[in-house]
């Protein structure tokens, strides 16, 4: 298998805290890859890492090829980055932008209108090219924001939570076009807290707590490691009180309907029990929850941890 | 370790030796055009403060009507001052934005992006001189200066525009934000009044006097004045050149600390 990413132990420390204590990282080339993690769990740590912008305190890491810090040269030919915060410039037009990084990727003047031109148009932003970038809404900044990095399509492009404050229809616009970045044959390795997200656009899955990987694999995979159905408890109103992951064996389907029974919410009148399959929420939940109240099945790869959710 | 090998995708080529900088200047110029305001005032503020300082406060200081003569190297300087401020406020946004981790994570030097809002901030202020100077000759200012001397006050007004330009760049990389940058750099502005742009530095208390003689304004201002006026020249040519390249140095070496440190840390 080609690797477009591996990284072997990363280390980071600011201050006191360790934001990455030994961080591993393969991703396959030519595939989505997502990294979830709530936030402070060393999400754009482990990008600025990636991206050659912050040195790491130990371990080792390699994009596209070349170790991040003894050839940043080499790796800032083969990647593009699209930051947390869009990265435009907002007194250019949204063509300036375009043409500016198509000037300092190495393409020719006449070059570089010419693909601006063409991803504005694929990225609806055509009507609106000649507008100073100040005037656009969010969803559009973050389009070009996208469309910068593609200005050459790089082998392998790293998006820091692209769809973070975007409203639904521009976030499904957003997916699309990710998604086909992919078929093109780059490497997109994204970032984010929606599992939503991690879930309809990624090939695979990595789940950051505390500055380490603590499971990884396809949404499916991570799915099946949380074991069987989640039984709910919800009041008359069909809101949520508790709801309680199983083992699926017999013996844990009891003991999660026994659990509720204690639960003086059991009682109320119109309560009800449910059991459903489980989400990628339940499997973030199961590795990243602090509080813990019941026993979880062990997630390989990490400490047993225990759940109790409620909302 | 896998090699990496793909069929659609490209990397990057090297660039030519001055394509960063180039495309960089063009960007701060769209900049400095663009903001009209800035631009406006420019041009309106060196008309003000000539047409103040000879028509309001001239006739006071010097009842002769000479005084134009005098001020004209000091408003030079306040109006380049002013218009390299807005470098600081620049840098600073350029920082404070994600857009400098973009440029960091191309293979470019990085510190272009500074060279550009730095030319930029040189042909601003040399276009804010040759306001000063029309308006100045306008009013009844009759500089002596031969062609070469005149080449001597655009190199001389140059350096110091530069100084004071890598000095605000560095103060905008220090800043936490552009409002901070702009608040600093506010405090450099008032450095030409404790100088001998306005009055002779005789004329200040005794506390002042020392200072005010030996801040690096006085020379560039006693530099300007003799190449223009035809006075005498003195040592403060040597002081004044050797200022100037002393701030760019030290300015330089503080903002490319500032830059390795901040940038990748927001």
């Amino acid at each position: 298998m080609t690797l477009a990413i591996q990284a072997v132990g990363l280390r980071k420390r600011f201050g006191r805290t360790d934001v990455l204590a030994g961080l591993d990282l393969a991703v396959p080339a030519g595939s989505v890859f997502a990294l979830l993690g709530p936030n402070g769990a060393g999400k754009t740590t482990t990008i600025n890492i990636l991206t050659t912008l912050v040195r790491p305190d130990g371990g080792t890491a390699h994009v596209a090829g070349h170790d991040v810090v003894a050839q940043p040269g080499e790796v800032q030919r083969r990647i593009a980055l699209t930051g947390q915060s869009a990265a435009v410039d907002e007194v250019l037009t949204a063509t300036e932008n375009l043409v500016m990084l198509g000037r300092l990727s190495g393409l020719g003047r006449r070059d570089a209108h010419v693909r601006a031109a063409e991803l504005l148009g694929r990225f609806g932003l055509a009507d609106a090219a000649g507008r100073r970038v100040g005037t656009y809404s969010g969803g559009m900044r973050r389009r070009l924001d996208l469309a910068l990095s593609l200005i050459v399509p790089v082998p392998v492009l790293f998006l820091d939570e692209p769809t973070t404050g975007l409203d639904t229809r521009s976030r499904q616009e957003l997916w699309s076009v990710i998604r086909s970045l992919a078929d093109d044959g780059s490497t997109v390795f994204l970032t984010t807290q929606y599992l939503e997200e991690a879930d309809r656009l990624a090939d695979r899955i990595a789940v950051l707590d505390r500055g380490r990987i603590a499971a990884e694999g396809t949404s499916e995979e991570l799915k099946a490691r949380i074991g069987g159905d989640v039984v709910e408890l919800r009041d008359a109103d069909g809101g949520l009180v508790v709801e309680l992951p199983t083992d699926g064996t017999v013996h844990g389907l009891r003991a999660a309907v026994d659990e509720l029974d204690r639960s003086p919410a059991a009682s109320a009148d119109g309560a009800s029990v449910f059991i459903r399959r489980p989400s990628l929420d339940d499997v973030f939940l199961a590795i990243t929850a602090r509080d813990a109240a019941v026993p979880l099945s062990p997630v390989e790869g990490s400490d047993p941890r225990e759940l109790l959710e409620t909302k | 370790m896998t090699t990496f090998t793909t069929t659609t995708t490209t990397t990057r080529p090297r660039l030519g030796a001055v394509t960063a900088e180039s495309t960089f200047v063009s960007r701060s110029f769209i900049h400095s055009v663009r903001d009209v305001e800035a631009l406006l005032m420019a041009v309106v503020l060196p008309t003000m403060l000539m047409l103040m300082f000879t028509w309001i406060f001239g006739n006071a200081i010097d009842p002769s009507g000479g005084y134009v003569d005098y001020v004209v190297p000091g408003i030079i300087l306040l109006c380049a001052g002013f218009g390299a401020s807005s470098t600081a406020v620049s840098v600073s946004r350029d920082m404070t934005t994600g857009i400098i981790d973009r440029f960091r994570t191309m293979p470019i030097r990085s510190g272009a992006v500074l060279t550009g809002h730095v030319v930029a901030s040189l042909v601003r202020n040399l276009v804010a001189t040759a306001v000063v100077i029309a308006v100045a000759l306008l009013v009844g200012f009759r500089p002596v200066a031969t062609p070469l001397e005149w080449v001597a006050v655009l190199g001389v007004v140059a350096l110091y525009i530069l100084a004071i330009t890598y000095l605000f760049a560095a103060i905008g990389l220090a800043a936490s934000s552009p409002e901070a940058a702009n608040g600093y750099g506010f405090i450099l502005l008032f450095l030409p009044y404790v100088s001998s742009a306005f009055v002779p530095v005789e004329t200040m208390p005794d506390w002042l006097r020392p200072i005010a003689e030996h801040q690096p304004i006085t020379p560039v201002i006693e530099t300007i004045r003799a190449l223009l006026m035809d006075a005498p020249l003195g040592d403060s040519a040597w002081w004044a050149v050797g200022w100037c390249v002393a701030i760019i140095a030290i300015s330089v070496g503080w903002g490319a600390w500032l830059f390795r440190r901040k940038a990748g840390r927001r």
